[in-house]
């Protein structure tokens, strides 16, 4: 960044990995033997691409099978193989590693640090995962997928209902990918703790960082609770175990409780991350501060504790009883109030600003209605009466792409328009990014707007067909054509993508403006991020450097 | 077959939750207006304002973050009370060892009932007496599964090895459309649940006729023919029919099985064309079902019919 007068200061980051003095190597070899965290970060990132085109594949092919009533494209065997992976591919082989990519390559960025604290373990991580998810795939060839649902509720995931071996590969695929999840999370832990730059204390970090922080802090607390409930329904279906087999005195419930217990701190995994991007891209294209950073934070550590004490949330059809149902309900809806809080101060920071719609800021902006589309009927599912009616139903499943993709994806949109040229150093094409924002945001609602009311009149989750009801075959009909526009939207990106990474225009270093410390090197940074840093007196060292007559360390930030 | 919908028709255990619905459905309506009209105003208002001076850089205001912590709470503890209230109408409770009337097993892919007081068994197709409430406990045979028929109220899981219990209670008479709603395995898409309420002496009237035994088929007919083959064929392993030798309890009670609407939980309709159909080759109608293709021949399929036709 050439208009930046760069102080000459002690380098901040001390030679932490002293014993990694080879340089990376380069072509194919580089790639793969590579334990630098942007190159990491890179291939979660495409990892989590490819993966996402296998979702969005097997979502369209759902999409084809339900638009037609009584409709036989797919068999019920292949269809509920289908949904099974639709739904574990999205959350362990595309939003995870999407968000622990975009962590990779940009926490030591952000923070001013050479790489992460464990840069071996950093590698090893991700070919847990690029092995755990083609272990996963590779059950299609070895006798059948699993067909027992992402979240494979016990007894139908016991042998005896599902004797393929799709549910083992599912267990040990998920438990690859568990391991690789928790070693990354000790990593990105420590890189944060212990490898922060001179001046960069706790409460001058950028809410990305902070959101990833608390994010692996959840992972570290709830990722060991699935795997060891995947061991024991591995030991169930491969020793003859008996702990979820109700037939031998197993209980189904608990395998419900083991999972929930992990699954809902993962859904704040897949959320809070996304949170982060969005809280880094509004203030930047809005020219102005975050608002409120420390009810921002705050709000994060409160859904990370709340996240923790609502898993029966997912039960209350299951016959809990009454005072169960109320004690979760009470968590349930307190969670409101954080996500509340964090909506607030994004339209704060807005409100008063200069606002630049580039791509990245049309999918925050997005985002911010879509989550708030799903938070809120996430508060129709806490007032658990409505729950007993539409819980497992198409309003269920609006809900949960309202948040997940609406919400997460939305944000790893703007992610990464935001943060391609600091990536590739090309700018991307906002002609093509803008004609990809509003065919999603038409597909989207399109796909998944009529899903609330198709479940509100009868029709459950998981079906692979269903009767030819009043109504339902329109609505269905509607959802399938919205599905169609998002692949199409999707296929630009792609197309956007790879003319950008050839031909966009150079991005220089610091294309948005924007005053977090990754936009103080080049585009693509060197492999040792940083020849100097500048002086960091607050959150925002590089606003510091271009406004010199109001820098923020002069309000106490 | 009328629609299914939890919000145009209610009976009086699912109206507390319509209402409850409603209520937060226009609190939501009116949080998701605010959001949205503030994006909207901000977006227009501040968009690409003073391209090349700075904004005042506004760090926060506590008193806002109270007021936007605090008025979610407020709301919040409005909805509780309401769930509180719509909770104690939609699930009634009900005594410690409180008998149930009806008992309702739930089963890869169709549903039995049985009633308790006048030992009726029934399969997929429920008959209630209007305006009376039935205490029912539901259970599974396999795997879990779930109650859900929207008009009627709320849904319940069917978990092995707990039971669980619910009120029913239909108060207008008519046919109530509902599904099972857990996902259980293949054919979860067919196991569709029909509920038909009826005055009290035509829903006992029905329950008379359930007891009764078959008639004697005339012999020599088809039917003569195909009851022997349901004997000879094993169908009796899964099967029952009162009055034979068929007594299996793993598929449906097919002692009255020519009085129900549908075949195959709610496949298609209860026709002697559809029952040729499904005898020919069931895993060609509903795939990974557990009855297995017989690989019966023409005649075969024609005799069984017309036996299972007269089990009216």
């Amino acid at each position: 960044m050439s208009d930046v007068p760069y102080m000459p200061q002690m380098p901040a980051t001390a030679d932490h990995s002293g014993a990694r003095v080879e340089h990376e190597k380069s072509g194919l070899l580089g790639w793969v033997a590579t334990v630098d965290h942007k190159r990491i970060g890179i291939l979660y990132l495409l990892t989590s691409l490819v993966f996402f085109g296998v979702g969005g594949i097997e979502a369209l092919l759902m999409r084809i099978q339900l638009a037609r009533p009584n409709n036989s494209f797919l068999s019920p065997g292949a269809y509920n193989q289908i949904f099974t992976m639709h739904g574990t591919t999205m959350i362990f082989l595309v939003a995870m590693p999407a968000l622990t990519g975009m962590a990779n390559y940009l926490v030591p960025l952000m923070i001013g640090a050479k790489d992460v604290a464990f840069p071996r373990l950093n590698a090893f991580s991700f070919w847990l995962l690029a092995f755990g998810g083609l272990f996963l795939y590779f059950s299609f060839i070895a006798g059948g997928a699993p067909a027992a649902g992402w979240f494979s509720y016990a007894p139908l995931s016991e042998q005896p209902y599902s004797s393929t071996t799709g549910v083992d590969y599912y267990a040990i695929g998920l438990f690859v990918l568990g391991m690789g999840s928790i070693a990354a999370a000790i990593n990105l832990i420590v890189t944060i703790a212990g490898f922060r730059a001179v001046g960069l204390t706790i409460r001058r970090l950028p809410l990305f960082v902070w959101m990833v922080l608390v994010t692996q802090v959840l992972i570290l607390l709830a990722l060991p609770a699935l795997n060891a409930s995947l061991s024991m329904l591995l030991i169930d279906r491969l020793m003859n175990g008996h702990f979820f087999v109700t037939d031998s005195g197993g209980s189904a419930l608990l395998w419900q409780h083991f999972f929930w217990a992990f699954g809902h701190p993962e859904v704040y995994i897949v959320v809070l991350p996304a949170f982060g991007m969005i809280s880094e891209v509004i203030p930047v294209f809005s020219r102005k501060v975050i608002y409120g950073y420390e009810f921002v934070a705050a709000s994060t550590v409160a859904i990370a504790v709340l996240s923790f004490l609502v898993w029966a949330h997912h039960m209350f059809a299951v016959g809990l009883g009454h005072s169960i149902d109320v004690v979760f309900a009470i968590g349930s809806m307190l969670i409101a109030v954080p996500t509340g809080v964090k909506i607030f101060n994004w339209i704060a920071t807005m409100w008063g600003g200069s606002i630049r719609f580039t791509t990245s800021m049309l999918f925050a902006t997005g985002f911010l209605v879509m989550f708030t589309i799903g938070g809120l009927s996430g508060i129709s599912f806490a007032a658990f009466p409505i729950d007993w009616q539409v819980t497992d139903t198409y309003y269920l499943v609006a809900h949960l792409h309202y948040v997940l993709f609406g919400g997460t994806v939305f944000a790893i949109f703007a992610g990464v328009y935001y943060w391609f040229p600091k990536i590739s150093g090309r700018m991307f094409s906002e002609r093509l990014g803008k004609i990809h924002f509003w065919l999603m945001l038409v597909g989207f609602n399109m796909t998944f707007m009529v899903q609330h009311f198709v479940g509100l009149i009868g029709m459950p989750r998981r079906v692979f067909t269903y009767p030819d009801l009043p109504g339902w075959a329109a609505l269905n009909m509607t959802s399938t054509i919205g599905a169609v526009i998002m692949g199409m939207a999707v296929a630009i990106f792609l197309w956007n993508l790879m003319i950008s990474l050839v031909a966009g225009e150079p991005a220089g270093n610091n294309p948005w403006h924007a005053w977090t410390l990754e936009w103080a090197t080049t585009s693509p940074p060197p492999e040792h991020n940083f020849d100097l840093l500048p002086p960091i007196r607050s959150r925002r060292p590089l606003w510091d450097l271009a406004h010199p007559e109001d820098p923020d360390w002069k309000h106490g930030r | 077959m009328q629609t299914d919908s939890s919000l145009l028709r209610d009976s009086v255990l699912a109206q507390p939750i319509s209402h409850l619905f409603l209520i937060v459905g226009i609190v939501m309506a009116a949080i998701f207006l605010l959001v949205t009209v503030l994006v909207l105003y901000v977006s227009f208002r501040y968009r690409d304002r003073a391209a090349n001076q700075f904004p005042r850089q506004e760090f926060g205001r506590t008193s806002l973050e109270i007021l936007w912590t605090v008025g979610p709470v407020l709301v919040l503890v409005f909805i509780f009370a309401a769930t509180i209230h719509a909770m104690k109408g939609a699930d009634p409770g009900f005594a410690i060892n409180q008998q149930p009337d009806l008992v309702i097993v739930a089963h890869q892919w169709w549903w039995e009932a049985r009633y308790v007081e006048s030992g009726v068994i029934a399969a997929n197709e429920i008959h209630l007496p209007v305006g009376k409430r039935l205490f029912v406990r539901l259970e599974s045979a396999d795997v879990i599964h779930d109650w859900w028929v929207p008009q009627l109220g709320r849904k319940m899981d069917a978990v092995p090895g707990h039971p669980n219990f619910l009120w029913l209670e239909a108060d207008s008479p008519g046919f109530y459309s509902g599904t099972c709603a857990e996902y259980c395995g293949a054919e979860h898409a067919w196991m569709r649940i029909g509920v038909i309420a009826e005055a009290e002496p035509a829903f006992e009237r029905w329950a008379q006729h359930q007891l009764e035994l078959p008639s004697k088929v005339p012999t020599g007919s088809d039917a003569a023919q195909g009851s022997e083959l349901f004997q000879q064929l094993t169908c009796g392993n899964c099967h029952a029919i009162a009055g034979t030798s068929a007594q299996g309890r793993i598929g449906p009670d097919l002692t009255h099985i020519g009085s129900r609407l549908t075949l195959a939980a709610g496949r298609f309709q209860n026709t002697p064309a559809n029952l040729d159909r499904w005898l020919a080759n069931p895993q060609a109608i509903k795939p990974d079902s557990h009855m297995p293709n017989f690989q019966l021949t023409d005649p075969q399929v024609r005799q069984l019919t017309a036996y299972l036709e007269t089990l009216q």
